[in-house]
C-alpha cells in the first residue's frame, strides 16, 4: 500500500512540483536570453542595467507586469477574455506530462538512499524499480503523442478567443489569422510526427527514445524530412516570427494581445515561451534521441555517458531554442497568404509523401 | 443588386494610425477591409502640419533656412540645399569650388543616411529586425560627421548663402574616407540579409506595382519614379551646382514594384559613395564662403529652383516682391505625391501589403504636411 502511494502519488506530486517550478524559472529566463542573443546579433548588448549583465531583469519584468493596472475593456466578454491567457498558458505546461527529460533509471540512486531511511530494503526495491517513480518523466502513456498534439492545439484556442473576446479590430484579425495558421500547421505537423511513428512502432515517448537506443540512431539521420517540417511547423505553431502574423506588431498593433495589459499580457507572453520549450522538447525526444548521448550505441564515446542523461535533454532543448531565437534575429514575416500557401501546397504534400515513402521503405525491410 | 450569401459578409473599417508603428510619423490611413483585402484606403493627412510655408512670408530670406530644416527633417541637409540653390540663383550670387563640392559631398551622405533609414524601417515593417539595427549603425557615423560640421545631427541648418558656415573641421576627410571604405560592405551585410531571401522576394516582388506611364501621370519622382523604368533623376537631367562633374550611374528598374525600388535604393547608396568619393579625391583648396549681401533683396520675379532630394525631386517655387521678405515660397514635396498614390497601389492587396507599400513609397510626414 506505502508503496502504490508513493509510486503513484505522492513522488510523481514532487516532481511536478519541480518541474512546474523549474519550468518557470526557465520560461523567466529565456525571455533574457532571448533578448541577449537576438542584441548580440543586432550588434548590442541588450539588458545590462539590472543585476550583472542584466540577469535579475525577467525578475524586474514581472514585477513590474504585477504592478500594472489590470484593464479589461468595457465592450469585452470579461470572462472570456479572463480566460484566455490562462487558457494559452496551461497547455505548454501540461505537455511536460507526457515528455521525458531523463532515462528510465534517472532517479534509480538518490531514492534509494532517501527511500532507504524509512523503509524496509524490499519495498525500497519496489518502489525504485518502477520507472513511474525513478525515471525522468512525470508520467509514460501508451497514447503520448496525441495527447501532445491535442493539448497543444488547445493553447491557440486561448489566443483565438483572446482576439474574440477583446471585441476589438485588431485583435479580431489577428485572432482569424491564428486559427488560420492553426489548422493549415497542425495537420502538416502531424503527418511529419507518422514518419517517426511508423519507424519507432509506437505512440508512447518514452518508447520512441528507447527504440532509438536500440537502432543506435536518433531519428533526425532516419527522417530528416519529418524533422525539418516538425520544426518548421512548430515554429508556426508557436507564433514565432517569422510566423508571427497573429501578434505582427508592424501590422496588427500586436494582433490578439493589442487589448490586454499587465499581468494577463505577460500570461500570454509566457505561454509563447513555455509553447517554445514544449516544441523544443517534443522535437528533442522524437528527433534527436531524447536523453540519450550522441551515438548511443557505439562504444569508444561511452565516456559521454559522464554527463548525465538530463542534462544531455537540456542541452539538446537549449541548441533547438538558440535555433528559435537566431531565425527571428534573420528573417522577415510571411504574409498571411503566402504562409496558408505553404502550408497546404507544399508542406502538407511533403508530410505526406514522406509518410508514403517512409512506409514503402519500411515494408521493403521488415 | 448585391447577392446575398449565406454567410453575410460585411466590409470592415480599420483605422489604421495616427498611432500605429508603421505609418512612418503620423499618416492616418481608412482602410476599408474585405477579409484581409483591402478594398478602399483613404489617408488623412495634416496632423504634423505647422505652416512653414506661411512662416517664411513673414521671414527675411536667411531667416527662413532653418524652416526648411524641418519640412523633411530625415533629409534636412538637401532641403536647405534646394532653397539656397533658389535664393543664389535669383541674386546671381557665385558660390566658390570649394563650397559647391562640399555642399554635393554633404548632401549625398544626407541621400546615404536617409536611404539607411527608409530601409531600417521597410525592413522592419516587413519583419526584418536585424536590418533596422544595422542601418542605424551606419547612419550613426553619418550623423556624426554632419555633427563635427554643422554642430548639429538632425535639424542641421547644413549650408549659408553664398557657401557654408565655415571650413571643413580637421581629420574629417579621413573620417569621411574611412567611411566610404568600409559602407560598402555593409551594404553588402544588408544584401545578404535581404536581396535573396525567399520571404523578402515574396513580400515584396509583385507588391504595389506601378507602371512607368501611370508614374508620370501620378507625377511621381526620385526612386518611386525609376522603379518603373523612367530614366528621371534631376542630377542628370538638369544638373544643378556642378553635379555634371561628378561621374555617377542612374539605377532603374523594370517591374516598378516594391523590390525594384528596394534595389534602386541600395543601388542609389552605392553611388552616392562614389560621388563622396569623386569629392574627396579631387577637393579643391580656396574659401567656402563667397561674397554675398548682408540683406538679401532679391529682383522682383518667380523662380523656381529643383534638386534631386533622397525621395525625389524636391523643388523650391520662390515669388519675390523686391523685399527682404519672400512673397511666397512654395515647396513641391515628392512624397506629398508619392502619398497620393497610395490609395491606387494598395486596392486589392492584403493589408500586410499596406504597410510594405507604405514603406516603399518612402514618405516622411513633416514634408507631407509641412
Amino acid at each position: 500500500m506505502t508503496e502504490t502511494l508513493l509510486i503513484y502519488v505522492f513522488i510523481p506530486l514532487v516532481k511536478i512540483a519541480v518541474i512546474v517550478l523549474i519550468l518557470s524559472g526557465a520560461i523567466a529566463y529565456l525571455t533574457l536570453l532571448e533578448r541577449k542573443v537576438i542584441a548580440h546579433i543586432q550588434v548590442r548588448l541588450g539588458p545590462m542595467r539590472v543585476g550583472w549583465h542584466g540577469l535579475l531583469q525577467p525578475i524586474a519584468d514581472g514585477l513590474k507586469f504585477l504592478l500594472k493596472e489590470d484593464i479589461v475593456p468595457s465592450k469585452s466578454d470579461a470572462l472570456i477574455f479572463t480566460l484566455a491567457p490562462m487558457i494559452s498558458l496551461v497547455p505548454a505546461f501540461v505537455v511536460f506530462a507526457v515528455v521525458p527529460f531523463g532515462s528510465p533509471e534517472t532517479f534509480e540512486g538518490p531514492l534509494r538512499w532517501i527511500l532507504s531511511w524509512f523503509l524496509e530494503a524490499g519495498s525500497v526495491e519496489t518502489v525504485v524499480q518502477n520507472p513511474i517513480a525513478s525515471g525522468g518523466f512525470i508520467t509514460d502513456i501508451n497514447i503520448a503523442i496525441l495527447f501532445v498534439l491535442s493539448v497543444s492545439s488547445v493553447g491557440i484556442l486561448g489566443v483565438i478567443l483572446g482576439g474574440w473576446a477583446s471585441n476589438s479590430k485588431y485583435p479580431l484579425l489577428g485572432a482569424l489569422r491564428s486559427s488560420a495558421q492553426m489548422v493549415s500547421y497542425e495537420v502538416a505537423l502531424g503527418f511529419s510526427i507518422i514518419g517517426v511513428l511508423l519507424v519507432a512502432g509506437s505512440l508512447s515517448l518514452v518508447e520512441i527514445v528507447q527504440s532509438q537506443q536500440e537502432s543506435g540512431l536518433w531519428y533526425v539521420f532516419v527522417q530528416p524530412v519529418a524533422f525539418i517540417l516538425f520544426f518548421i511547423c512548430g515554429m508556426a505553431e508557436t507564433n514565432r516570427l517569422p510566423f508571427d502574423l497573429a501578434e505582427a506588431e508592424t501590422e496588427l498593433v500586436g494582433g490578439f494581445h493589442t487589448e490586454y495589459s499587465g499581468f494577463r499580457f505577460s500570461l500570454f507572453f509566457l505561454a509563447e515561451y513555455a509553447n517554445m520549450i514544449s516544441v523544443s522538447a517534443v522535437a528533442v525526444t522524437l528527433f534527436l534521441g531524447g536523453w540519450l548521448r550522441p551515438f548511443p550505441n557505439v562504444e569508444w564515446l561511452s565516456f559521454l555517458d559522464i554527463i548525465p542523461s538530463v542534462l544531455w535533454f537540456l542541452i539538446k532543448v537549449f541548441m533547438i531554442l538558440y535555433v528559435f531565437i537566431w531565425i527571428r534575429g534573420t528573417l522577415p514575416r510571411f504574409r498571411f497568404d503566402q504562409l496558408m500557401k505553404y502550408g497546404w501546397k507544399i508542406f502538407l504534400p511533403v508530410a505526406l509523401g514522406n509518410v508514403i515513402v517512409s512506409a514503402g521503405v519500411l515494408l521493403q525491410l521488415l | 443588386m448585391e447577392q446575398a450569401t449565406v454567410l453575410d459578409t460585411k466590409v470592415l473599417e480599420v483605422n489604421m494610425g495616427p498611432q500605429h508603428p508603421s505609418t512612418h510619423g503620423v499618416l492616418r490611413v481608412k482602410l476599408k477591409l474585405d477579409g484581409e483585402r483591402v478594398v478602399d484606403a483613404e489617408c488623412v493627412i495634416g496632423y504634423l502640419h505647422r505652416g512653414v510655408e506661411k512662416i517664411s512670408e513673414n521671414r527675411s530670406y536667411i531667416n527662413g533656412v532653418p524652416y526648411y530644416d524641418r519640412t523633411d527633417y530625415i533629409a534636412a541637409v538637401s532641403n536647405v540645399y534646394g532653397y539656397l540653390l533658389g535664393v543664389e540663383k535669383m541674386m546671381g550670387i557665385e558660390v566658390p569650388e570649394r563650397a559647391r563640392h562640399i555642399r554635393i559631398m554633404m548632401t549625398e551622405f544626407n541621400r546615404i543616411a536617409s536611404h539607411l533609414l527608409w530601409l531600417a524601417t521597410h525592413a522592419i515593417d516587413i519583419g526584418a529586425m536585424t536590418v533596422f539595427l544595422y542601418c542605424f549603425r551606419e547612419r550613426e557615423e553619418i550623423l556624426k560627421l554632419f555633427e563635427s560640421l554643422f554642430g548639429a545631427r538632425l535639424t542641421t541648418h547644413a549650408f549659408r548663402v553664398a557657401g557654408l558656415w565655415k571650413d571643413l573641421p580637421a581629420g574629417f576627410e579621413q573620417a569621411v574616407r574611412d567611411f566610404i571604405n568600409e559602407f560598402p560592405h555593409r551594404v553588402d551585410e544588408y544584401e545578404q540579409l535581404l536581396t535573396n531571401n525567399r520571404i523578402w522576394l515574396d513580400r515584396t516582388q509583385g507588391i504595389g506595382v506601378i507602371s512607368g506611364e501611370e508614374a508620370i501621370d501620378w507625377g511621381l519622382s526620385g526612386p518611386v519614379l525609376r522603379g518603373s523604368g523612367v530614366d528621371y533623376d534631376v542630377r542628370k537631367a538638369r544638373p544643378y551646382g556642378g553635379y555634371e562633374e561628378f561621374k555617377f550611374d542612374v539605377p532603374l528598374g523594370k517591374n516598378g514594384d516594391t523590390y525594384d525600388r528596394y534595389v534602386i535604393r541600395i543601388e542609389e547608396m552605392r553611388q552616392s559613395c562614389r560621388i563622396i568619393q569623386q569629392v574627396i579625391d579631387g577637393l579643391p583648396d580656396g574659401p567656402v564662403r563667397g561674397k554675398a549681401p548682408r540683406t538679401l533683396k532679391p529682383p522682383v520675379g518667380e523662380y523656381f529652383s529643383c534638386i534631386e532630394g533622397p525621395r525625389g525631386e524636391l523643388g523650391y517655387y520662390i515669388v519675390s516682391d523686391g523685399s527682404v521678405q519672400p512673397f511666397r515660397v512654395r515647396i513641391r514635396p515628392p512624397t506629398f505625391m508619392s502619398l497620393q498614390v497610395l490609395r491606387r497601389l494598395v486596392k486589392g492587396h492584403l493589408m500586410a501589403d499596406v504597410i510594405a507599400i507604405i514603406g516603399t513609397l518612402d514618405i516622411v510626414l513633416g514634408e507631407i504636411d509641412r
